[in-house]
């Protein structure tokens, strides 16, 4: 004890290294941001965001990677919706029918914390088996249906978190007047709506950066997808094939097509942001 | 009032429907997998397969050790670098930082998590691999492309910062102010007191949080695959290449489908991670909500 001073300055190193690591943390985002920022922005023109690959695109000529954007986009958009609906009435089924704590309810929400885990390339892998035994090629369907099962748990398991926050009195007065439960859920929907958005978002926002789940099942394309049985660029695929080629200039594109999606993600997490915390106030 | 109480019947009906289907969906993938890889199963003994370190499917050979070990390469590499720095910042912001540092620093550690993978690829060929050639690797007088199981883990670790970050923050989020009063008290500095007390309480949380940062790590697919080099030979230092299991998977998976067993193959690595990933998922779960139980 009498070396107190020796204690303290243990302290002293310990905190630093503290502020180090929480720095070094952080910074590891504006190195990531900054490094696609600094690669793509001198290759980025409009041509990139207007026009579908040309001739010659692969080997440097002219061209966008438009299709790539309106294909991830057209990707996204459909497998949220899908597992919206297919999301909320399970989340809601878990809360407002089976009564909480019960084998069912605890076992649906350890099943889904656990699916939630389970990597995009195993759901790739299968769907792209079933695909071949029933003979469907690679398409925007396949896409769908692979990335609506990898998104499904997101939207069950962030809409379980907002409805746990549901005061038990919001259930209790509906019911007493008299609600089905059915009634007093659609109350609840109303209640969370704000981190209903945010729910869909997370979705989209992993629906549009997966690779591994549609690079078996989406196949790639030149045109933008007219019907859903053809085969659909996505932008993380585009980047991927891009950044292989060995020529500068396709390189050069696969950093602008990476600003491109940063650009795409850093827009749904500013509107995350700007959902949650509209819901905490829409709570008190 | 028939048609209200119809209503509720309906919607709970089919929202059930959806439930069990997701279930069955699950149970289906996972029966789906175990047929798919039977035939390598039949023919290969499973302790030939996870032990033998050849991979030439054309001679039918189908050694798993290879990619096993570059998993374990990369998910070890990871956590040395991630785990200590998480759990420092952790401690920091719940215990030292004002509540706007900590506002501020949480939601861009979230952003992190927001950004996917291909990105974490890019950053990962454009800056680790290049800091890796051109910086470390001089350090130990050696001369290689960059592409290594170093990289990998690199590039893991980062991503796996924010799961880490936030699982770790709010464990220690709860433990109580009275245990921290009393060890204060007794007259131990604050930084003997997160080593005594704060990092005691917090071990099972911590733990959870590492499992999951483990199981997400194994199943990262496409930004390991970028960095890794891919060469099927097991690793045998920190700046050889490595070939993870979900990148064999995400490489050959769709071609080469006519030489035999190898679909098989393939499926059984997708049935690894599946397992893998499952166990641990669960495994850190149970340890979590056991954690919020008594709340």
């Amino acid at each position: 004890m009498a070396n107190i001073s020796k204690r303290l300055q243990k302290e002293k190193i310990a905190k630093l290294l503290m502020q180090l690591s929480g720095i070094l943390i952080t910074g590891s985002l504006f190195l990531i941001l900054g490094t696609i920022l600094y690669k793509g922005l001198p290759h980025m023109t409009w041509e990139m965001i207007s026009q579908t690959p040309k001739g010659g695109f692969y080997l440097g000529k002219s061209g966008g990677v438009l299709n790539a954007i309106i294909g991830s986009l057209y990707l996204a958009g459909l497998s949220t919706i899908l597992a919206t609906l297919i999301g909320i009435p399970i989340a809601i089924y878990l809360h407002v029918y089976v009564r909480q704590g019960t084998a069912i309810s605890r076992f649906s929400k350890l099943l889904f914390d656990v699916l939630f885990g389970i990597p995009s390339i195993v759901y790739g892998a299968i769907a792209f088996s079933i695909m071949v035994f029933f003979g469907i090629r690679a398409s925007l369907l396949g896409g769908v249906i692979t990335i609506t099962l990898l998104t499904i748990p997101i939207v069950v398991r962030t809409l379980d978190e907002l409805l746990r926050t549901i005061p038990q009195d919001l259930k209790h007065v509906t019911a007493s007047l008299g609600a089905t439960r059915w009634e007093s859920a659609k109350v609840m929907l109303k209640y969370i709506r704000p981190g209903l958005f945010t729910a869909l978002l997370l979705a989209f926002g992993r629906a549009i950066g997966d690779v591994a789940g549609v690079m078996l099942t989406t196949g790639y394309s030149d045109n933008i997808p007219k019907y859903l049985d053809e085969p659909t660029a996505t932008l993380p695929l585009a980047i991927f094939f891009q950044l292989s080629s060995p020529i500068p200039e396709v390189q050069g594109r696969a950093y602008a097509s990476a600003l491109i999606l940063t650009f795409l993600i850093l827009i749904i997490v500013l509107c995350t942001h700007f959902l949650s915390s509209k819901q905490k106030k829409h709570q008190t | 009032m028939d048609r209200r109480i119809v209503k509720d019947k309906l919607v709970k009906n089919s929202s059930a429907l959806l439930l069990g289907f997701m279930l069955l969906v699950v149970l289906l993938i996972f029966i789906g997998l175990i047929l798919k890889s039977q035939p390598l199963l039949e023919s290969h003994p499973l302790g030939d397969i996870l032990s033998k370190s050849v991979w030439a499917p054309m001679k039918g050979e189908f050694g798993f050790l290879p990619f096993i070990l570059g998993t374990v390469w990369v998910t070890l590499i990871a956590l040395l670098i991630a785990v200590p720095l998480c759990i420092l910042a952790a401690v920091y912001l719940v215990e030292y930082a004002e509540d706007r540092l900590r506002n501020m620093v949480l939601p861009l550690v979230n952003v992190l998590a927001a950004i996917p993978p291909v990105l974490y690829g890019v950053w990962g060929v454009l800056f680790v691999v290049p800091v890796i050639r051109d910086v470390i690797a001089p350090l130990f007088g050696l001369q290689i492309s960059g592409y290594s199981v170093f990289a990998g883990g690199m590039v893991l670790a980062v991503m796996i910062f924010p799961i880490m970050m936030s699982i770790m923050v709010e464990v220690i989020q709860t433990i109580p102010q009275e245990l921290k009063a009393v060890s204060l008290s007794l007259g131990a500095t604050k930084w003997e007191t997160i080593q005594h007390v704060i990092l005691k309480k917090a071990r099972p949380g911590i733990i959870a949080a590492v499992v999951l940062a483990i199981s997400r790590a194994f199943g990262e697919t496409i930004a390991v695959l970028m960095v890794c080099g891919n060469i099927p030979k097991v690793p045998n230092s920190l700046f050889d290449a490595g070939y993870p299991i979900p990148a064999l998977i995400a490489n050959n998976f769709g071609e080469m489908m006519s030489i035999p067993l190898y679909d098989a193959a393939l499926m059984f690595a997708a049935l690894l991670l599946f397992i893998i990933i499952f166990g641990f998922n669960l495994l850190s779960r149970l340890i979590l909500n056991k954690l919020e139980a008594p709340h």
